[in-house]
């Protein structure tokens, strides 16, 4: 696979499990564009049974609506010779169910978690996490994972130099497991091992035989230290080799692709943390699925992400009910509604998940239950998303007042620069302040924070390109990927009674002044195009507090978009949603018609 | 997406059906090519790998880990049972000794020098696989199992739970849009599939359990009974395992919906006759729907010609079809017109949708997504 020097046509595609989505990218006038979209059912289960034939369909539909040819007798035409062909063509997939993979670790807040973390981020689907303080009794683990199925175990345990004989305990019950592969039985099941080194000899004496052995660099080299990359970069080589050598028509994909085909969400971790690192901002983004929902973030240079498998708004959206309660979806429910039927409904979506809302009562149940799948899955994150557990801090005089300790959340809402949405609900809202509010209200954030979506979901895509051609990624992630929202001011603290919460003093584009003040529980919007900024001072009244403390002002430089400046003053720490009946319908009633949301009935 | 439609479920009067049944790891299978089977006939055995149970000798015996091997009493391989001495270590010139017992019956598999730690692999579970459903063996698939040919008529539903069962089929109720009323259900229906209308009430699924009715068909089921039923919610559509005494197939959906009338007819002409049913059920890639198969008497040597399946995405005017969402989810129409342009629906989404006229004479607008093609013979 060689890169060409000179690209200026690129062809990306991302195989997911009901649809393979193709974009073509153009150099025009020196600057990368997206020039068309195309997709077509994904073609891995039978009766096709080769991921190819979606793949050249959605390119097919790509030809059509660009009027450039790129097959040439089926095959994809590189390099470009006039306005044929491409320079380039990759891919992701999540195709076939994806990455899965089954993790472990001696300790399970340290080594397994370290583990987990170092699949996750690779792109994996995490099945179960095997510790040697999991509760569970060894011929439990055992039995479990005999019945997972995984496509590769990553196995980890001990600093290196530490304790042995754990980690060896663990590679036993694998070995007496005698674990097969989900796809294939022949070959052996590829076990990753990234602990102590010094155990490498009797990890090898246990599992050579029984597995196909992998060994790298311990992820936990000291109690201060994690290092995923090289269990990462092991992850996706074994994903390739075996997982997607496997899968129906991906060794044809292979031969097709110019780079290595990635993990779906690996390639959107890679683009969260490129725009992280090029903006230097915090970064939080969603991607909100019918089955799935993935949350990404980026806080201090350290990218985390988490997969909360059976989150969703189609084939997992009964299972949000489930986790949830019914209570917390009517929470955001405008009007009353009986609990029978609401229940019924959810299980009709999940049931026949490609339906969609016909009426505005069904949008706002389904917005409703987006906005707790979304909550409950950032919860999920931001207890995952923490700093190394089982570090021990020098402290000083200087640290009396700062409470932070090992194993905290890293997800600081206050210090959160952006949130990037993706997955329909979000996308393709009819408004984008629909998509605005939900994340507002499913994410709380603090102070002030930009929000944003993918237009069309071509994070993937760009995820990959970022790997080969970082500009090219940036460049039509800025320009054509992300829909900037607008940005939201929050001031956190919370008020009994409803007392003044925020005074707000902005210059707009236009020079004329908005002068405003909030009251607690209110909220407002102030329509701003993107590319359009406000610049001024924001005042948090009454003790509340918008990052320099309480009731002290807030420099601030706002800007637009599609929706335009959101000023909650809800309140945060807690946020205060009435549980009575009729106040809550009105309040939301309330919020929902500040921001425009819904088309009056 | 030009391909975007949900395909309607199968139900065919007449059919020849290929049900291919795998034993869960590879085995014998005990038929024929051509071998006529029932339901209950055991086609296929295997072994399903014993059970693993270690033990930790090092702290029983006061050893180090790298003398473990030097202390057992049984060879590796060698049998063990229950409570029988498999290491043993002495101290003080033998004068004490410490012994460490088999927790379980089984095989000695290993013993490991770096943790002490031993493996007892207790005997194979033996797996038999039945046919399930009454047929020929049209296929052997080598070592995993056989792909079984009937004539029969077919039902697919949308949702069920509970596994695999079979028994007569029994109607009960006068017309599809009838509920399935505990009062009436008797002895009568023990060992009996028994068919209803537009809904199965908890009390209903009750009396059906104390009764030992094999199986419920009917067109919806409340989600709130369903949750008292299993006594947890359902929260992915992946079902079959539930241990809940019968197989339940739900046609339609959920809420109180009148069964297709094509699919109570039919299954009225089969009442009295053996049927199999399957309440598993899997929406995610690999769908698997639950059924109600129906043997015919024919020659089973002739197979029938199948229906042909109505390619769906081939809707045209004329082209029965059911709402599947809200408002007006569970109704009957015939298409009107496919327009080609977008439109705008009252959530301001711009969709591709159809026109379509109800029984009542009432015509209106849905999504296509919201559509099950009716499949005709």
């Amino acid at each position: 696979m060689t890169i060409p020097d000179n690209i200026n046509v690129i062809l990306a595609t991302d195989c997911g499990s009901t649809t393979t989505k193709a974009i073509l990218i153009e150099k025009v006038d020196g600057e990368y564009r997206l020039k068309v979209r195309g997709e077509a059912p994904t073609t891995v289960e039978a009766p096709f049974e080769d991921v190819t034939r979606g793949v050249i369909n959605a390119i097919e539909e790509v030809e059509e609506l660009s009027g450039r040819q790129i097959l040439k007798e089926g095959e994809i035409q590189t390099p470009v010779d006039g306005d044929k062909g491409v320079d380039i063509y990759i891919s992701t997939s999540s195709a076939g169910g994806g990455l899965q993979m089954m993790v472990s670790g001696v300790v399970k807040s340290m080594t397994a978690e370290s583990a987990e973390r170092a699949a996750l981020g690779a792109g994996a689907i995490v099945m179960d996490v095997i510790a040697s303080n999991d509760g569970r009794l060894p011929h439990e683990r055992i039995e479990r994972i005999r019945h997972l199925r995984p496509d590769m175990i990553l196995l980890s345990g001990g600093i290196d130099g530490g304790t042995v004989k754990h980690v060896v305990e663990l590679a036993e019950l694998i070995e007496a497991a005698k674990p097969r592969p989900r796809l294939g039985s022949g070959y052996n099941l590829p076990v990753i091992y990234a602990g102590n080194k010094e155990a490498r000899e009797e990890i090898e004496d246990t599992l050579a035989n029984v597995t196909d052995l992998q060994i790298v660099d311990n992820l936990r080299p000291t109690l201060e230290q994690e290092r995923l990359g090289p269990a990462r970069e092991k992850i996706h080589d074994l994903f390739m080799e075996h997982v997607m050598a496997q899968a129906p028509g991906y060794k044809k994909l292979m031969n097709m692709t110019d780079a290595p085909i990635m993990p779906t969400p690996g390639a959107v971790g890679n683009l969260m943390q490129t725009i992280a690192e090029d903006e230097n901002i915090d970064v939080v983004g969603v991607d909100i699925g019918g089955a799935t929902t993935d949350v990404f973030s980026v806080f201090e240079d350290t990218f985390n992400r988490t997969v909360s498998a059976n989150l969703g708004m189609s084939y997992s959206v009964a299972n949000v009910l489930a986790e949830t309660g019914l209570e917390n979806i009517l929470r955001w429910v405008p009007f009353d509604i009986e609990s029978s039927d609401l229940r019924n409904r959810i299980v009709n979506k999940m049931i026949r998940p490609t339906t969609i809302p016909q009426t505005l009562v069904e949008l706002k149940l389904e917005q409703a239950i987006a906005r707790e799948a979304l909550r409950l899955a950032f919860e999920q994150h931001k207890s995952f998303a923490t700093s190394l557990k089982g570090v021990q801090r020098a402290r000083d005089i200087s640290d009396t007042f700062d409470q932070s300790m090992a194993g905290e959340t890293l997800v600081d809402l206050e210090s959160l620069d952006l949130i990037v949405g993706s997955g329909g609900v979000l996308s393709h809202a009819p408004r984008r302040e629909q998509a605005m509010l939900m994340m507002i209200d499913a994410f709380l954030p603090e102070g002030v924070t930009e929000l944003a979506v993918d237009s069309i979901f071509m994070m993937p895509q760009l995820g990959v390109l970022s790997t080969i051609h970082r500009e090219a990624a940036t460049q039509v992630f800025e320009k054509d990927c992300l829909i900037r929202l607008g940005t939201s001011v929050a001031p956190f603290g919370s008020m009994k009674k409803p007392k003044e919460a925020m005074k707000i003093e902005l210059t707009l584009p236009s020079g004329e002044t908005l002068s405003k003040t909030l009251n607690y529980g209110e909220l407002s919007m102030h329509p701003m195009t993107f590319r359009e900024t406000a610049t001024g001072e924001v005042t948090p009244l009454n003790g509340l507090d918008l990052g320099k403390g309480k009731n002290n002002p807030v420099k601030v430089e706002l800007h637009g978009g599609e929706a335009g400046l959101v000023f909650d003053a809800r309140g945060r720490r807690p946020f205060g949603l009435s549980d009575k009946g009729e106040m809550r319908i009105n309040k939301l009633n309330q919020w929902y018609s500040a921001m425009n949301i819904y088309p009056e009935e | 997406m030009a391909h975007a439609y949900t395909p309607g479920l199968r139900v065919s009067a007449k059919t020849n059906l290929r049900k291919t049944r795998r034993l869960p790891l590879t085995g014998d299978v005990v038929v024929e090519v051509g071998d006529i089977v029932s339901a209950d006939d055991i086609i296929a055995r295997t072994e399903l790998p014993g059970n693993v149970t270690p033990l930790n000798i090092v702290n029983q015996l006061g050893i180090v880990a790298e003398d473990a091997p030097h202390c057992m009493t049984k060879e590796i391989g060698e049998k063990v049972e229950f409570n029988e001495v498999i290491a043993e270590s002495s101290s003080f010139f033998g004068l004490f000794k410490s012994t460490a017992k088999a927790p379980v019956d089984g095989t000695l598999e290993s013993v490991s020098e770096v943790t002490g730690q031993v493996i007892i692999r207790q005997d194979p579970v033996p797996v038999e696989l039945r046919a399930y459903v009454d047929g020929k063996v049209g296929e052997i698939l080598e070592k995993e199992g056989v792909v079984l040919e009937t004539n029969c008529s077919f039902i697919q539903g949308i949702f069920g739970i509970g596994g695999e069962s079979s028994g007569e089929i029994q109607v009960v109720t006068e017309s599809e849009s009838e509920p399935l009323q505990p009062t009436l259900l008797d002895e009568s229906h023990a060992e009996k599939i028994v068919v209803g209308g537009n809904l199965l009430t908890l009390d209903a699924i009750e009396k059906a359990q104390e009764l030992g009715v094999k199986g419920l068909v009917a067109g919806g089921i409340h989600d709130t009974d369903l949750k008292e039923i299993l006594g947890y919610d359902i929260g992915v559509a992946i079902t079959g395992s539930e241990d809940i005494g019968l197989a339940i197939v739900v046609t339609e959906g959920f809420g109180e919906i009148s069964m297709a009338e094509r699919t109570f007819k039919l299954l009225k002409e089969n009442e009295g006759r053996k049927a199999s049913i399957n309440g598993a059920t899997q929406i995610r890639a690999g769908v698997i729907r639950p059924e109600v198969i129906i043997p015919s008497d024919a020659d089973e040597d002739a197979p029938v010609e199948a229906t042909p399946d109505v390619v769906a995405g081939g809707m045209s005017a004329g082209t029965l079809i059911r709402a599947i969402r809200e408002p007006y989810f569970g109704q009957i129409g015939e298409v009107t017109k496919l327009p080609a342009e977008l439109v705008a629906l009252p959530t301001e989404a711009k969709v591709r949708i159809l026109k379509a006229k109800f029984s009542d004479g009432e015509e209106v607008i849905i999504p296509r997504a919201n559509v099950e093609i009716i499949e005709e013979d």
